[in-house]
């Protein structure tokens, strides 16, 4: 008895701790943040007087109003066409399970461990070539193709698991394929599918690389391509900076805190199946 | 936008005179196709284009020239780019081995607790690094690891004053920096990850080793760690991936700086694709890289699945 209540103790000091560690870097951009501008403040200080003008100083000079328009279309962009295409291939390779299905989807996991790194030159060359560098289009077309792995794997992972006598039952009932698949396996997928939409619409709104090569410039980038953008412009100002950063998060956060429980399993789940 | 036109898949002699499996084999392939065609066309095709971009010189503009592998000897020859290769092993101990060997250790000490109101806050807390992009994470620690950043700051207090210093910009320190970052990012995701897996875990198991009188660390070693195989395989892949393949944190704090201390392959065939313009070279360095991912995951994952199947 004494052993187990020593080992909850320990552990909740432990994870108060961790806590502590995880939250200390916003807490260190939120303190600077108040701080006047152009000044280096030191570590934690609370300054003498809040300066929350800051955060509408970085709101403007980020644009943030742009920005968020921009993400969102390009999540908007993303996000439906990937569920679509994904939802379709899946439900063949689990559950249709045609004649090559394996060899299809070795194709696909291959494809999960790709580092963006890899392809970006060429992709750089097709985008320029295709007329679409500086677009939203140059963010939007390549990711769909690159989440493709990930969003294929992911929904084969649900229809393995759907029983047979599911689409038996509604195709003597005269329903074609096309029926079958919108009426009976589209809803019976919504968690799947929302989950993905979820880890997708973070991944598209994060993404970073794609933004800062392939777009110049940062009103028609994601979030975080425009943070960096926001971090060569004013990266002499800290107390700006943190304030910017701490905006171009929000979003993300925000929406994380609403869906908090989708979030946590989708992003548990995603990298279990991942 | 990417219906599959039904037309072919039930063009009269198939769809009717076929049985019913035939006529599905020709579904399921239009069902997959539309994913495949994009895949292939954006993924595929720059694939192929990387590998044989990588064969010539050339400066993204003019002509280019065959050099055959030339550029790859160049990877493993270049003190910079193989130094790139090898800062990117490195950052492994910080991504991977840090967040997995300390995730599992809190992991087993909060097991019991993990069902409290407390647990369940950490559960969000722990998730944050994960929301927010990668570059602000980067931005919030350079300010932290600065010189009068709140590290320095605290090593100040405890008497440590002497070792404080610019920690991202000392040539001796700059990696492990961005490692901590890397760590700090990757630990809480780790954690959670070996939580939901001890969680399946029986309690009879724990109870009947305790009867038996083993401490904590027995009962780690031989029920703990084997019931969690699976999940251990899943944070060393994607952990091993995320050292590899790192660009964000380090575009933002370091920029591969001082003198190179940082640069891994992600940014360096960043810099040579769009700034230096050698995109043979780039290329080369990418192919390898992609590689390196595979030959490094692919074993992790026949150890952790050997068991389950």
């Amino acid at each position: 008895m004494i052993v187990a209540r020593r080992e909850a103790w320990t552990g909740r000091l432990l994870l108060i701790g961790l806590m502590a560690v995880t939250i200390m870097p916003f807490l260190s951009l939120f303190v600077t943040a108040l701080h006047p501008a152009r000044t280096f403040p030191a570590g934690l200080d609370w300054p003498d007087r809040p300066h929350w003008g800051n955060f509408i100083d970085a709101f403007r000079a980020a644009h943030m109003g742009e920005l968020l328009i921009s993400s969102t279309l390009i999540v908007l962009g993303v996000v439906p066409v990937s569920l679509l295409l994904a939802t379709m291939a899946g439900f063949a390779l689990g559950h249709l399970r045609m004649a090559g299905r394996r060899l299809v989807f070795l194709t696909f996991v291959l494809g999960l461990t790709l580092p963006f790194e890899g392809i970006i030159t060429p992709l750089y060359y097709q985008v320029r070539d295709m007329g679409l560098l500086n677009t939203r289009w140059a963010i939007i077309v390549p990711l769909i193709g690159l989440f493709m792995p990930f969003s294929v794997f992911w929904m084969r992972a649900h229809f393995v698991n759907m029983p047979k006598e599911l689409s038996e039952g509604a195709r003597i009932d005269g329903a074609n394929i096309w029926q079958l698949f919108w009426r009976i396996h589209v809803p019976l997928a919504t968690p799947a599918i929302s989950s993905l939409a979820i880890l997708l619409f973070l991944w598209t709104w994060n993404q970073f690389l794609l933004a800062i090569v392939l777009v110049d410039d940062p009103a028609k980038r994601t979030m975080a391509g425009a943070l960096g953008a926001f971090q060569g412009q004013w990266g002499t100002d800290i107390p700006l900076l943190c304030a910017g950063s701490l905006l171009i998060l929000t979003p993300t956060l925000v929406i994380f805190l609403i869906f908090q429980r989708r979030f946590v399993s989708a992003l548990l789940q995603g990298s279990l199946k991942g | 936008m990417a219906r599959p036109t039904p037309g072919r898949a039930t063009g009269p002699s198939r769809a009717r005179s076929g049985a019913g499996l035939r006529t599905r084999v020709w579904v399921g392939w239009l069902f997959v196709l539309p994913a495949l065609a994009v895949y292939g066309a954006i993924v595929g095709r720059s694939l192929f284009l990387t590998f044989e971009y990588s064969l010539y010189r050339w400066d993204g503009i003019g002509p280019s020239t065959w050099v055959g592998l030339g550029n790859y000897s160049k990877v493993f020859t270049d003190p910079d780019l193989f130094g790139a290769i090898a800062n990117a092993f490195k950052l492994i101990v910080f991504f991977s081995a840090i967040p997995v060997v300390l995730g599992l250790a809190i992991a087993a000490t909060i097991r019991r607790i993990a069902t409290s109101r407390l647990a369940l806050v950490a559960r969000t807390v722990l998730f944050l690094p994960q929301v927010i992009p990668l570059v602000a994470a980067g931005i919030a620690w350079s300010w932290l690891l600065a010189s009068t950043g709140l590290v320095n700051q605290l090593l100040s207090h405890l008497g440590l004053g002497h070792v404080s210093r610019a920690w991202l910009g000392d040539v001796g320190t700059a990696l492990p920096a961005v490692g901590v970052i890397g760590a700090w990012v990757l630990l809480g995701l780790c954690m959670l990850l070996f939580l939901a897996g001890m969680s399946k875990i029986d309690p009879a198991l724990y109870e009947a080793a305790r009867i038996d009188g083993a401490g904590p660390l027995r009962e780690f070693v031989s029920i703990t760690m084997p019931s969690l195989r699976q999940e251990i395989g899943v944070c060393v892949t994607v952990t091993v991936i995320a050292a590899l393949a790192s660009f964000d944190i380090i575009y933002i704090s370091t920029q591969g700086g001082p003198a190179n201390a940082t640069m891994v392959p992600g940014l360096e065939i960043y810099y040579l694709a769009f700034s230096e313009r050698q995109v043979g070279v780039a290329s080369a360095l990418a192919v390898v890289l992609m590689l390196l991912v595979v030959v490094c995951v692919l074993p992790i994952q026949w150890l952790t699945k050997e068991d389950s199947s």
